[in-house]
């Protein structure tokens, strides 16, 4: 009951001000901007063609009416959640009329399959290589890995998904270019083998950069925790190492990134984003280069409000899940 | 005397900081690449003055564009304006951080519970996406100015928090109390006092805001939603990917960006690591200790 009240309950209440305070953000910027996307579709239109200027009045009020942008700014706010919690998006202008919704949810299980993936893979490599480096932070092996990951880890996302590309698919050749598939889905061998085959660059970009990103926290993690009385006693006692680092060292150190992961959540979502538009991999990144291709503002709505209420959500649950893993929280 | 200390401090990294040492290194390359486009014999939107698609050779270093321009200056000129853009909007986020961490961490109470529970909320939101929104409805009218405001706008939640915990320290200690009861106002205790204290902080800080706003750049460019005109480390591997320089295997229109944004986000870390490590009192003391050895041995 005490843990509820001094740690679910406030957390649950920060997920919901981070929702709000994104969700308004959201809402209220494009309209703090001096350019009023009504004009800028018009402009479009009747750049190339001559239109009859009743056309056009009645074209602006049909697009005012479809960007939700009638009456005070009160009543559009108020407007555009009730469109929220009815799960209405609007519809999209590239693919008029299918609605937003449809659009991302077809790109949806892609970056979740491929943020996922990545996520598990960096988490657990960064850790362990983590606390294995800092463990033997003497070993000649262990520096280079170090200076290795220095060097990579400051690079954007975009970039390495770039020398990747580079490498792996254009000189050597060994992956594709672009795509998320081949044939007809299923839960074939066929079907799977291609997705790993085309997903895996993707992935690759993904996990180099979150890896080092782990790597270093849990180094420094580990410095620390092996100062402890604990390890020193576990060495007197000679355990073996394999023990103390796997069971002791990055046990303990695993408690930090588990929160830590939480907050690097939409970090790791806009790297993966960059990547599916490089790779042109189906996900919703891609969907979103589409739209900004065709300036279709109510899918780039529509994403960035998923990605705040989702990232939002997953900070959420992996914080929830945190006293089972912390026994002091559990027992606070 | 401030600039001893300085001096001293420099000398201190370099000598005992293997990667204040490298890291400074690209970052006087990059500054010499930046100060060069000053002396470019080619103005930043020239065409049609070198011949076209040409590989790097002796005379031109990194190969010319499809536009006809040098590959070479072309480069010093986006490294100008992509670290000016990173540059004013490091300014600018740094400096709502500080504002924003003075106020809640020289208030205190409820002010503070309030405003650092909307700075978390704050700091969850992934930016990128409201990013791409603003620019995508701004396209055409981004400037390199409006570029800088809104990174710098977007960017000051993380660091804000950090220096609210300098302060709140900085709040018990002696010092303060001696200032407010000699009838000092809260604004000049946390102006004159205070500050000088996050200064240090603000630098080491200030270079994580330069990867972080590098790297912004050269993805909104690179998805076409900064000014194209200006040349920048984004819009040049844009204007790559547009004319496709992979598949008509002009590698060095790519390569050339690429590897000096490598070059600057490398620089910029491998500093703000040595800085952040110099400012640990941890690694201070042992510093010290090694210090004294060496100045014992040489007494001796």
């Amino acid at each position: 009951m005490n843990l509820l009240r001094t740690y679910i309950l406030p957390r649950i209440l920060q997920w919901a001000l981070v929702i709000f305070v994104g969700i308004s953000a959201t809402f209220l910027i494009p309209r703090l901007s001096p350019i009023n996307p009504v004009d800028e579709m018009i402009g479009r239109m009747t750049a190339f063609a001559s239109i009859d200027p009743h056309a056009v009045v009645s074209m602006r009020e049909s697009a005012t009416a479809l960007f939700g942008l009638e009456g005070t700014l009160l009543e559009q706010y108020g407007r555009f959640w009730a469109r929220l919690f009815t799960g209405d998006l609007g519809v999209s202008f590239g693919n008029f009329p299918r609605p937003v919704s449809d659009i991302i949810a077809a790109g949806l299980p892609w970056t979740i399959g491929l943020l996922s993936v990545a996520i598990l893979i960096s988490w657990v490599s960064g850790v362990f290589l983590g606390a294995l480096a800092g463990y033997f932070h003497d070993r000649r092996w262990a520096q280079v890995l170090e200076r290795f990951v220095v060097v990579v880890y400051p690079i954007p996302y975009l970039i390495i998904a770039f020398v990747l590309i580079f490498v792996f698919a254009w000189w050597l050749k060994w992956f594709p270019l672009v795509g998320g598939s081949r044939g007809q889905p299923g839960l074939t061998w066929d079907y799977i083998s291609t997705l790993l085959y085309f997903g895996f660059l993707p992935a690759l970009s993904l996990v180099i950069g979150s890896t080092a990103f782990r790597f270093i926290m849990a180094k420094s993690l580990t410095t620390t925790e092996i100062a402890s009385d604990y390890v020193q006693y576990a060495e007197l006692a000679a355990v073996p190492k394999r023990k103390i680092i796997l069971f002791y060292v990055a046990r303990n150190t695993m408690l930090p990134q588990v929160t830590d992961l939480a907050l690097s959540l939409g970090a790791l979502f806009e790297g993966a984003l960059i990547t599916e538009v490089l790779f042109a991999y189906p996900g919703l990144g891609f969907v979103l280069y589409n739209a900004i291709y065709n300036a279709d503002y109510n899918i780039i709505m529509g994403i960035t409000l998923l990605s705040i209420a989702g990232i939002a959500t997953a900070s959420l649950l992996i914080d929830l899940l945190y006293p089972i893993f912390d026994p002091r929280v559990r027992l606070r | 005397m401030a600039n001893d200390v300085l001096r001293a401090t420099i000398r201190d990294l370099f000598r005992f900081s293997l990667s204040f040492r490298f890291g400074s290194i690209i970052l006087v390359i990059v500054g010499i690449l930046l100060l060069l486009s000053f002396f470019s014999p080619f103005e930043s939107d020239d065409r049609r003055v070198v011949p076209r698609n040409k590989p790097p050779s002796q005379e031109f270093i990194l190969g010319t564009t499809g536009n006809g321009q040098d590959g070479f200056w072309l480069l010093t000129f986006a490294i100008r304006n992509t670290l000016m853009v990173s540059g004013l909007a490091v300014l600018i986020g740094r400096s709502i951080a500080v504002m924003v961490g003075m106020i809640t961490g020289y208030l205190g109470g409820k002010t503070d519970r309030v405003i650092s529970s909307i700075v978390d909320s704050i700091i969850v939101i992934p930016r990128l996406p409201l990013l791409i929104l603003i620019a995508a409805i701004m396209q055409g009218e981004m400037t390199v100015l409006s570029l800088a405001l809104l990174l710098g706008i977007l960017d000051w939640a993380h660091p804000s928090k950090r220096y609210r915990a300098m302060i709140l320290s900085l709040r018990e200690r002696e010092f303060t109390h001696t200032a407010i009861f000699s009838g000092m106002n809260a604004v000049k205790v946390v102006v004159q006092e205070h500050l000088p204290f996050l200064i240090p902080l603000l630098l080491a800080d200030a270079v994580a805001g330069f990867l972080w706003a590098i790297g912004m750049e050269v993805t909104l460019s690179v998805l076409g939603l900064s000014d194209l005109t200006t040349p920048s480390i984004g819009t040049l591997i844009f204007w790559g990917n547009y004319h496709h320089a992979l598949l008509r295997r002009r590698v060095w229109i790519l390569a050339a960006p690429i590897a000096a944004s490598v070059l600057m986000v490398v620089g910029f870390y491998l500093v703000s690591l040595s800085l952040s490590e110099y400012l640990d009192p941890r690694t201070r003391l042992s510093r010290l200790t090694v210090g004294e050895q060496i100045d014992g041995g040489k007494a001796g």
